[in-house]
């Protein structure tokens, strides 16, 4: 908890993002729909929503069944669309997760709701049963784009949304926004940027619309039409970097903005490379060196938990180097950068990491690698991929040597 | 042995495609020279390559066993020569060591520019020549045009030109009685001193160089000693055989017959084609006539995209040059492409096919620069040099005498196209000769022409101005001087060798701003601004600019996305392996050859 006398740490405060790595979270999904988004690639489901039940039991059944950990720091339940899972159900399963692994005090307990079923009633329900963040999927308030991305909500449901969940006691409230779709123009992204601040949210997620394998819409662009323009994209992260600046909003990762004490803990602690789990089809976990997933597809993974099976799948081993370019992969994302570690510096010396330093893409500030061209990221991450094990050792010992 | 009487040397010549390969295969078939059993298709074409583009790359000769219907064995010796414009040396030689030709056409496509070449050669070797029409059984066949075509360049009557389908074999015996009808058999004595023509020779990883040869005067004995005249290697005749067309020794081979001879010499450059093989302890006054060093024609860099591939790449190319005495090489150093060969090379095809081999056979990845043509370089007070790479050429501005060698093309097109051909050739400082129209459907074009203006798309350019119609056949014409100057390209203000070409002053804006527009679709954004200059010396005659890349981020990176997205990064960063840093810019290795390549 912070109490007035403390300083609220920064969002892109450095401690905050390294401790963030020690903590330990929970992601639930839920996969009901009322219809599939045409750019969505998540394990979703819709016109499913008789089997919300038996959902909900198997969730309980895979809580109670996982070995004792917590306390937690951050529950996120993502989808899917959560809030079409009844208010009971989400109240269950939250419970059931507190007397397993246990909360610690300030918790963030997060979900994603879409503003057309986010009303009053609900908002107050889920407040009382113990959320106290509310992620909505506004993604625009221009009615083109809306209809564009599939989404059945107006703008002034978006509006409406914000203001339940103020009501209903909810301590933070995130916005989600799509850029650069077809339809989106300079002035309508415009709009949407100044409406979405307008509603005062804490926190601002602000996402390039990607074209992912398999969706309605790869499959749209594959036939000719016309795909999302990056450099159009660039100028609206752009755009949106400065008006939340003006906003008070701190840019503290790459689509990420929030208020002083509104970071996503549960986003952080990712970055971070802290420990969570995962529970519902197509989810996945990270706890100790082992990360895996869940079965994606929901009757599969309904009767293996029926069996009394674990859902869990492709066990992974992740230590050694290959946590270590994780840590780093993930860190950079964050406007807190990353403590560089060997491959950090031996990025920071191969050739291509003198690229980028003179375009001006990293930089090293208080012992951090940080990336100080957020827009271009991947030319960091595919730098640090490609440097092998021993090159990291060679750098090791010219900079052991150095000093 | 064989009497000399009842010996015919013959060979076919034919454009590629139009048959001769299955026209051996059946003549060989005809003669009992291959059993059923093994039989492959088209046994005179060894190379997979070979097989796969329907050429023949390398001569080989046969001999077949023949009961004629006059009652004699006769003894049918069949040469092969390769079918394209690069290798009419070799088709020099292989003409020489016979006395009679099958000039052999498709019916359906008619006579090619090859083809006449290839028949004028013949001519002038004085051999006796059997026109014939192929490909008779095709629904589409107009076996009465292609004879009527055949007899306007032969100068004889449509009437004596044979029909045949090597396909179906209808014809064929009377093609083969026409042979020994016709074809005069060799002259020469077995008691003279040694002389025979190498017309062909490859390398056996057991045998060593195995030489074919055409007895022109005296023995050639097993156990004798030796001397290839132009290189004045001595060695001992470890075998003479003939080709059955497995290979058979012989005691020895006399004045008129073909065969094979094998010393245990390893290099096959020692072993040259068009050499004279003669007795070391009795040898001929001199040197059959007609021989000439292998001289490349078309030079090109070659390097792995991988440095690390550099030692493969030197090993397949030793590996080839065992086979191919034409294919020269030298060691070359790129600052864009790092460690590489300087390719030299008989022509275009000839080129091509050392390519893919080296791709295809040896597995490696490469960057193949622009050809270039050899140039003669006289600065003031000084000797001439050969200038075999635009990275050689010397500096604009100063004071020169440059040549570059000509060629005289022979053309042969549909009269419909002529105009196409006629404006492809004075567009590139062609010089037109006299039109010949053999036939109505095809009209004899001439011309003289820089080879540097055909080294480069020249060909594809041509093939698809004609769509397809079009064919060509050269020989070198000396050199002229000329008034060249060497473009250079460069990325971000550092000139990239690979991409420096000399072409004429009057094309070198043209030349510069293609260039400089299809760079800057291949060159990817990169993190910051690239401008692609062209430039002759100091003074910058095109410009583009690739705009710096402005977003190259996922958009999110969450807990079940971290395996996902580190594939799909790894994956783009295998891409990033076939890019080569030209200074500090990013070029992908496609580039290299896609600059290069044809546009209409």
């Amino acid at each position: 908890m912070t109490s007035p006398s403390q300083t609220i740490p920064s969002p892109d405060d450095a401690d905050l993002a390294d401790r963030a790595g020690g903590w330990r979270s929970v992601y639930v999904h839920l996969p009901f729909c009322e219809q599939v988004c045409p750019y969505c690639d998540f394990a979703v489901a819709a016109g499913q929503d008789h089997l919300a039940d038996r959902y909900g039991r198997a969730l309980i059944t895979e809580i109670e069944s996982a070995t004792a950990w917590g306390p937690l720091q951050a529950v996120n339940f993502g989808g899917g669309t959560p809030s079409r899972m009844p208010a009971v159900w989400l109240g269950r399963i939250l419970g059931c997760l507190t007397s397993r692994f246990g909360l610690r005090p300030g918790a963030e307990v997060s979900l994603e709701a879409n503003p057309e079923d986010w009303t009053a009633e609900k908002a107050a329900q889920l407040a009382e049963t113990g959320f106290n963040r509310v992620s909505l999927g506004a993604q625009s308030f221009d009615p083109g784009v809306l209809s564009y991305l599939g989404r059945r909500h107006s703008a002034d449901d978006i509006v409406r949304s914000v203001t339940a969940a103020r009501q209903a006691g909810f301590r933070s409230v995130n916005l989600d926004l799509i850029m650069g779709s077809a339809p989106e123009t300079a002035a309508s992204w415009s709009t949407t940027l100044a409406r979405a601040l307008s509603c005062q949210p804490d926190h601002l997620s602000t996402y390039a619309l990607t074209v992912e394998p398999g969706t309605v819409l790869w499959q749209e662009v594959r036939a000719g039409a016309a795909a999302p323009d990056p450099d159009r994209q660039a100028a609206c992260w752009e755009e949106a970097d400065r008006a939340c600046a003006e906003a008070g909003l701190v840019r503290y990762e790459v689509s990420n903005a929030a208020q002083p004490g509104h970071p996503c803990r549960y986003n952080l602690s990712v970055w971070g490379q802290g420990r969570y789990l995962g529970f519902g089809n197509g989810a996945h976990s990270f706890r100790g060196n082992r990360r895996w997933e869940n079965i994606r597809d929901l009757r599969r993974y309904l009767e293996a938990v029926g069996r009394g099976e674990s859902p869990g799948r492709r066990f992974q081993e992740i230590s050694g180097w290959a946590a270590e370019s994780e840590r780093l992969l993930l860190g950079i994302r964050r406007r807190a950068g990353v403590r560089p570690g060997r491959l950090g510096r031996a990025l920071w010396r191969s050739s291509a990491g003198r690229r980028l330093r003179q375009a001006g893409v990293i930089g090293w500030r208080d012992g951090r690698l940080r990336v100080d061209r957020p827009l271009l990221t991947d030319e960091v991450s595919r730098a640090i991929l490609a440097i092998s094990y021993d090159h990291g050792a060679e750098a090791d010992a010219g900079t052991k040597a150095e000093t | 042995m064989v009497f000399r009487s009842l010996i015919r040397n013959f060979c076919i010549v034919a454009h590629i495609d139009h048959g001769k390969s299955t026209l051996a295969d059946r003549l060989l078939e005809s003669a009992g020279a291959v059993s059923q059993r093994d039989m492959r298709e088209q046994v005179l074409d060894t190379m997979d390559l070979e097989r796969e583009r329907g050429i023949t790359i390398k001569a080989q000769a046969v001999r077949l066993d023949y009961r004629a219907s006059d009652g004699h064995q006769y003894v049918l010796n069949l040469i092969d020569t390769p079918g394209h414009v690069d290798f009419s040396y070799e088709v020099s030689r292989s003409l020489a060591a016979c006395e009679g030709a099958l000039l052999l056409v498709d019916a359906n496509q008619g006579v090619q520019a090859q083809t006449v070449a290839n028949a004028y050669l013949a001519v002038e070797a004085g051999l006796e020549i059997i026109p014939v029409v192929n490909k008779i059984d095709l629904p589409s066949a107009e076996p009465e045009r292609a004879a009527e075509e055949l007899s306007r360049i032969l100068g004889g009557d449509p009437a004596d030109v044979l029909f045949v389908s090597a396909k179906t074999g209808d014809g064929v015996t009377e093609l083969t009685e026409r042979i020994v009808e016709m074809v005069p058999p060799p002259a020469g004595h077995f008691d003279r001193p040694l002389s025979a023509l190498i017309f062909d020779s490859y390398y056996d990883l057991y045998r060593g160089v195995v030489c074919y040869v055409r007895v022109m005067e005296g023995t050639l004995a097993a156990g004798e000693r030796v001397l290839f005249m132009a290189t004045g290697e001595k060695r001992d005749a470890a075998e003479v055989g003939v080709l059955t067309p497995a290979s058979v020794p012989v005691e020895a081979l006399e004045a008129g017959e073909v065969g094979y001879l094998i010393t245990g010499a390893k290099e096959i450059d020692r072993v040259r084609v068009g050499d004279t093989v003669t007795s070391a302890h009795r040898p001929a006054g001199r040197p059959l006539q007609g021989y000439t060093d292998p001289r490349p024609m078309v030079f090109a860099g070659i390097f792995p995209t991988d440095g690390d591939d550099h030692p493969r790449l030197r090993e397949a190319l030793e590996k080839l040059q065992l086979n191919d005495a034409s294919l020269q090489i030298s060691p070359e150093f790129s600052q864009a492409l790092g460690f590489g060969f300087r390719g030299g090379f008989l022509g275009l095809l000839h080129m091509e096919i050392v390519r893919e081999r080296l791709e295809r056979e040896y597995d490696l990845d490469l960057v193949t620069t622009a050809p270039s043509v050899a140039y003669r370089v006289t600065l003031p007070g000084a000797k001439p040099i050969e200038v075999r790479s635009p990275a050689d050429f010397p500096a604009a501005g100063r004071e020169m005498v440059v040549e570059e060698p000509w060629i005289k093309a022979l053309i042969l097109v549909p009269p419909l196209f002529l105009g196409a051909v006629m404006e492809i050739l004075t567009s590139r400082r062609g010089e037109l000769g006299p039109i010949n129209y053999l036939g109505v459907e095809r009209v004899e074009l001439t011309c003289r022409i820089p080879l540097a203006e055909v080294v480069f798309d020249f060909y594809d350019r041509l093939k698809s101005k004609t769509r397809g119609f079009a064919s060509l056949d050269y020989e070198s014409d000396g050199y002229r001087s000329s008034d060249l100057v060497k473009v250079d390209l460069l990325l971000n203000g550092s000139p990239v060798d690979a991409f420096s070409a000399v072409v004429h002053r009057q094309r070198s804006y043209e030349y510069g701003r293609e260039m400089v527009t299809r760079l800057r679709k291949l060159i990817p954004r990169q993190l910051f601004d690239v401008p692609i200059q062209a430039a002759i010396g100091s003074r910058v005659i095109s410009r583009e600019t690739v705009r710096a890349k402005r977003k190259d981020v996922l958009a999110k990176c969450y807990g079940g996305d971290v395996t996902r997205k580190k594939k799909l990064l790894a994956r783009q960063k295998e891409g990033k392996k076939r890019m080569k840093m030209v200074g500090s810019v990013e070029v992908p290795a496609e580039a290299f050859v896609a600059a290069l390549q044809v546009r209409d």
